[in-house]
This record gives structure tokens, C-alpha cells and sequence, in this order.
């Protein structure tokens, strides 16, 4: 055990692991944090809180992890290299330990231009694997990026982010192992619409033997309406979402219930990849549905490993 | 080279507003390429205020003279007289023209005629592309010639990120995607193995990061002796 | 404000554009004495410079007149021209003049009409708009 988190004692277990996202308030109130940890528990194995997703400020990723471990749910905090340089990660990572974060998730970020601040300075002095790396060498030997040596190494399950479906294609795998390399113990993909292409990714992630080094778990996201599918299509670069899913969105007498039901066909196939070892529902402003997808895809109760 | 941009008129108008008598100083480097700061563009911004001047009923001077390079001393000071007779110096080169002029004669009040914006390249006529951003430690040879810390809206080293889509930038989807263009070059030199490699982090300590960067060649410097003959010859 | 002639500068090229201008005159169209035409082999030759340094110089309005742009006899020169006009009318508008001032217009040489046409058109504008100050512009 690297960290003892339960995410890693599921992984490790290799039971199929289940995560979910919270997306922290703009505001300091705690309240939709508190309600939705309450709602969400025992959905999924640990539960992700964004990092100033869309680099739109929100209430700190690790104050909200602070925030709904006080319900006793176990958080991943996110962190992007956008907003922080390598004193302030280093820093941050600490102090997320210190009051016992054991689940990161390693991302270099979007860009600030998506944001609410675009004035801002970009930092971007790592990126998401120089982040690994960095943090890899602080839980294994205390080794600062600067050279500095701690005593009380962080106890850390690494995570990353990779998506099969930006460009290009044929490099996403070898980025994936990069990321294995640097140390990554688990991996959140890209919400996956198109299976044949996951598919293909999953091959060569196979042929590399990555699937043995680290626990892919594929990103799935519930969809309220057609639009919001044709908007994921044609606005968020690096997302592909095939034409016959908008078709069954539109053509469905009840659309919300349609992206619920597709999104938990989507996890019934999932499952049946092999190196598949979990899902990660990224119910975006719909996360009360979380419960009831991973109920419906026979995923409950969610395992507990001692 | 160095590409910068006109500022809009009307924000050098306010600048130089207070003054009278305005020297407009041009260069016919870098800026002159990128159609900013050279000859016609020295010309042109000239009658413009001129035109402001008068459409307002007011008196102000506007004087216009081009340099070889604004950013040496040598060539400033050829206009030494025309930069003494001004209220004000508007430099239609990129800042370091205008620092030129301001660290050569500290009374004066140097305003900049353009925004300095890149280390770029002209990729056709009228249009400039950032391809450096000066960090002090050069990796192009590792990355197919082609530079992620200018290139990538993130500097990323590792390959891109998530938002590649084919092949363009996910902040300014008319862009290329520097690391998709890295992958292209090295898959066509048989090199993609450097692909493969974990690069740590940058050290941004030779950026400016490290603070301001000042080179110096002993080698180069002129020595007492050779500064007094070049004095006493003056 | 002094009554005064208004003034127009117009820059001809020397193929259509004066071709045109000829023709005009050949079939016994008249135009505003207060237009002074400048040759110029091309309207792509024509540069912001001189439409401002004509304005500065005291004319009221400045015309290009070339080739139709699909006939241009130097091929992309009217094209030229009419970016440059266009620069110059933004220039103009950032610094408070009217960019009305500035027009291009394109003729072949065929077209006997199009230049009375265009110049009692700046004729009227000249005359609308004045000298450039007289209205306190700006301030």
C-alpha cells in the first residue's frame, strides 16, 4: 500500500472501482459541498473535487476535500499546474497530506482563456508529468523538485488524466505510459462517447502492458439533453461524441432519462473491457444522478476492503 | 526578430497630449519588417496626429525620423538634436528602442508608439507568429526543430495535452497544436523515440524567472585603455 | 465658417481610372472644378501616406479610382488599393475624422457615367463635411 486510501485498497483489490466528481462552490459556502457529499455517499469508492475546473475560481479543491471529509467520504483532490508553480504544488501537496488527502490527481490544467479570469498569468511551470514526477520522488524518497530531502515523506495515490481522443491519436498510449513512468497509479480518461475508438487506445495500452502497471478508469458523463451532446462534439476540443448518440438524444420522448440510460450502457460495456478497472461519472451539475447510475449499472453496494 | 503592434491612435494621442513638440522616431529593423515602426508606418502615424491636431484646432508639432537600429546607442544618437528639441519622444520602435532612448537622455519623456509583442517570425505577408519565448536554454534539437515553451499555450514538455484537436490548439482552435506538430516532424525524421522520454521539470532558472538577465563576454568588453583612445578620438 | 470652394484630391490610375475619366470628358460630362486629379500608375502604388499627406496638405476628401477588380490591368493592384483605403478610413476613425473623407471606387475605361458620378458624390461630401477643423472637430 502505497497510501492506504480506499480507492487504492479497492484498485488494489481488483475490485472495479467507481468515482465520481464534485464541482466546489464559486462562493465560500460549504453548504452545496455538505449536500452533496451527503447525497453522493457510498456511490463511488472516493469522490474528485476539481481544481478551478474550466479555470473558473471556485472554493479550493483542498478545502472542499477538508470540507467533506468531515462527512467521512474520501476525496481526490485535483491538481492543476495552471494556477501554482512548483513552490506552491510542492507546498499545497503537504499541506493536503497534513490533513489527510491521500487521493491526487495530476493534471496540467486548462487554459486560463476558458475562464472567468483571463487576465490572469498563466503558471504552467510543470506540466502534468513533471508533476507526477515530481510528487512520485516526494512520496518514494522526500525528494523536493529543488533537492531538498523531508524527513516525513506524503503518503500519495497518484492519479492522471489521459484523453484517447485528442491528437494525436496514435501518441496516447505512449503519453499514458509516460505518465506510468512518472507515477501514476490510477488513471481518470476523458469522458468516453465513442467505444470503437476507446477500444482501439485500450489495444495499444494492452499490447504495452500498461493496463498491468496502473488502473485505467474510464470517464463517463451523463447527458440532459441533445444539445448538451452536440455542444460537447463541436465546443470542447478534444472530445468526440459520434453522430448517433445526438440522434438517440433528440429523438428520445424523454432526454434526461435517455442520457441516463445511455450512460449506463456505456458503463455495462466499460466493464467488459479488459484492463478496465473502474468508471469515473463526471455528472457535471447533475450530481444527484450519481447514486442512481451506479445503481443502475450494478454497481452497488460499493465494496469495502479492509 | 522582435514583432510588435501600433498601439490604437487614440491611446498615443492621450500619451503625448501634454506636450507640444513631438518626436516621432522610428526603426528600420525588426519593426520595419512587421510593417510597425518603419518608414511609412513613421509617415503615416505623423499625419494622422497631425490630422487629430488640426480636426481639434490645436497646435502641437509633429516631427517624424527613422533609425537604422533604435536599440543601439550609436544610431540614437545621430538624432541627439531632434530628440533635445522635443517635449516628448514617441518611439515607433519596440521598447527596447524606446529604453535606448530613455537610458541615453533620462529627461526626456519617452512614450511607445507600438506594444512590443513577440519573438516572432513573418509566416506570409501580414501575418507574425510567436516562436520563442526566450527561456535561456535552448531543447529545439530534442523537439523537431519546432519550440513547445513559445508554441504550446502551456509550455508543455511531455507531449500535448488533452485539448489537441485535430491538430490545433484548444485555446485558438485556428492555431496548430505545437506538440501534434513536434510528432508530425520527429514520426517524419524516424526520430519519435524522443517522443517516448520523460522530460523532468524545466529548469526556468536561465528565463527570466531566474530574474533579469544581463550577458557579458569579457572577451568582447572593450578594455580602460582601448575605452580612453576610442574617447580621445571623439 | 469662411465660404470656401470645397477641395477633393482624386488619385487616378493611368489605365481604367483615367481611361474612364477620358471618356467622360469625350462624351461631354462635366466635373467639379474643385477635383484635382493625380496620376498614378496603379492604385496598388497608392499608399496611406499620400491620402493623409492630402488630407494634411488641405483637401476635404480623397478618392482612389482604379480598374475593376476583376479587370485590373496590373492584376491585384485595385485590390491593393482598396485595402489601403480601408486601413487609411480606420485610421481615420481612431483619430475622430470622418472616414467618409477617403473612398475608393473602381471604373473601367467603358464606364462614362461613373465619374461624374463619383465626383459629384465627393463633391457633396466635401461640402457636407467641410475643412477638417472647421467643426471644432474633437474637442
Amino acid at each position: 500500500m502505497k497510501a492506504g486510501s480506499n480507492l487504492e485498497k479497492v484498485l488494489e483489490a481488483g475490485k472495479f472501482a467507481v468515482t465520481a466528481e464534485i464541482g466546489p462552490p464559486q462562493s465560500s459556502n460549504p453548504e452545496p459541498l455538505t449536500h452533496h457529499a451527503r447525497m453522493m455517499k457510498g456511490s463511488a469508492d472516493a469522490f474528485n473535487l476539481t481544481d478551478n475546473q474550466t479555470a473558473v475560481v471556485r472554493l479550493s479543491s483542498i478545502a472542499s476535500a477538508a470540507i467533506i471529509m468531515r462527512e467521512d467520504i474520501e476525496p481526490v483532490i485535483q491538481m492543476t499546474c495552471r494556477d501554482r508553480n512548483r513552490i506552491a504544488l510542492q507546498s499545497d501537496l503537504l499541506g493536503a497530506s497534513a490533513i489527510g488527502v491521500k487521493n491526487v490527481l495530476c493534471l496540467t490544467g486548462d487554459h486560463q482563456t476558458f475562464g472567468n479570469e483571463r487576465a490572469a498569468k498563466s503558471v504552467f511551470d510543470f506540466d502534468s508529468v513533471s508533476e507526477l514526477y515530481t510528487f512520485d520522488k516526494l512520496r518514494t524518497e522526500g525528494l523536493q523538485s529543488g533537492g531538498t530531502v523531508i524527513d516525513d515523506k506524503p503518503e500519495l495515490y497518484l492519479g492522471c488524466a489521459e484523453n484517447p481522443f485528442a491528437t494525436p491519436y496514435e501518441f496516447r498510449a505512449t503519453r499514458l505510459a509516460k505518465k506510468v513512468d512518472s507515477g501514476a497509479d490510477f488513471v481518470q480518461t476523458q469522458a468516453i462517447f465513442d467505444m470503437d475508438m476507446f477500444e482501439k487506445w485500450m489495444d495499444e495500452v494492452r499490447s504495452r502492458g500498461l493496463d498491468k502497471k496502473t488502473h485505467i478508469l474510464a470517464g463517463v458523463i451523463p447527458m440532459k439533453t441533445a444539445g448538451a451532446a452536440r455542444y460537447m462534439k463541436n465546443k470542447v476540443p478534444g472530445m468526440i461524441v459520434p453522430d448517433y448518440i445526438i440522434e438517440r438524444m433528440r429523438n428520445a420522448s424523454d432526454a434526461k432519462e435517455e442520457g441516463i440510460r445511455l450512460c449506463v450502457e456505456q458503463i455495462e460495456t466499460l466493464k467488459t473491457i479488459k484492463g478496465v478497472h473502474g468508471v469515473h461519472v463526471m455528472a457535471v451539475m447533475w450530481e444527484e444522478m450519481v447514486p442512481r447510475i451506479v445503481e443502475m449499472a450494478g454497481l452497488l453496494p460499493r465494496p469495502t476492503v479492509k | 526578430m522582435i514583432i510588435a503592434e501600433r498601439k490604437p491612435l487614440g491611446e498615443i494621442a492621450m500619451m503625448v497630449a501634454p506636450h507640444e513638440k513631438v518626436t516621432v522616431i522610428g526603426c528600420r529593423s525588426c519593426v520595419a519588417i512587421c510593417l510597425a515602426g518603419g518608414e511609412k508606418e513613421v509617415d503615416t502615424l505623423v499625419s494622422a496626429m497631425k490630422l487629430k491636431s488640426m480636426n481639434e484646432g490645436r497646435t502641437q508639432y509633429f516631427d517624424g525620423f527613422v533609425l537604422e537600429r533604435q536599440c543601439e546607442k550609436e544610431w540614437v544618437k545621430e538624432v541627439e538634436d531632434k530628440i533635445l528639441a522635443a517635449d516628448v519622444v514617441l518611439s515607433m520602435s519596440c521598447s527596447l528602442g524606446a529604453q535606448t532612448i530613455g537610458d541615453l537622455y533620462p529627461e526626456k519623456i519617452v512614450v511607445p508608439g507600438l506594444n512590443t509583442a513577440m519573438f516572432g517570425v513573418p509566416e506570409e505577408q501580414g501575418v507574425w507568429s510567436e516562436k520563442c519565448l526566450g527561456c535561456g536554454d535552448c531543447i529545439i534539437h530534442t523537439t523537431g526543430g519546432i519550440c513547445p515553451i513559445a508554441r504550446c499555450a502551456k509550455s508543455m514538455l511531455n507531449g500535448p495535452c488533452g485539448g489537441s484537436s485535430n491538430g490545433h490548439c484548444e485555446v485558438n482552435l485556428e492555431i496548430e497544436c505545437a506538440w501534434y506538430a513536434i510528432y508530425e516532424r520527429l514520426k517524419l525524421q524516424d526520430r519519435l523515440d524522443l517522443m517516448d522520454t520523460v522530460r523532468p521539470p524545466k529548469e526556468w532558472s536561465t528565463s527570466h524567472s531566474g530574474g533579469r538577465r544581463v550577458i557579458v563576454r569579457e572577451d568582447a568588453k572593450l578594455t580602460p585603455h582601448q575605452i580612453r583612445g576610442k574617447e580621445a578620438s571623439l | 465658417m469662411p465660404d470656401r470652394e470645397p477641395k477633393i484630391v482624386g488619385f487616378c490610375c493611368e489605365k481604367h481610372g483615367i481611361d474612364s475619366v477620358d471618356l467622360a470628358a469625350r462624351s461631354g460630362r462635366q466635373y467639379d472644378s474643385s477635383i484635382r486629379l493625380v496620376r498614378v500608375p496603379c492604385t496598388g502604388r497608392v499608399d496611406g501616406t499620400h491620402l493623409l499627406k492630402a488630407l494634411e496638405e488641405g483637401a476635404d476628401a480623397v478618392f482612389v479610382l482604379g480598374c475593376l477588380e476583376k479587370n485590373c490591368y496590373y492584376d491585384t493592384g485595385s485590390i491593393e488599393g482598396r485595402k489601403r483605403v480601408a486601413y487609411v478610413k480606420s485610421m481615420l476613425s481612431e483619430v475622430g475624422i470622418e472616414p467618409e473623407r477617403v473612398e475608393m471606387f473602381n471604373a473601367s475605361s467603358s464606364m462614362s457615367w461613373k465619374f461624374s458620378e463619383i465626383a459629384s458624390n465627393m463633391v457633396k461630401v466635401a461640402a457636407r463635411l467641410g475643412p477638417i477643423g472647421s467643426r471644432g472637430g474633437g474637442r
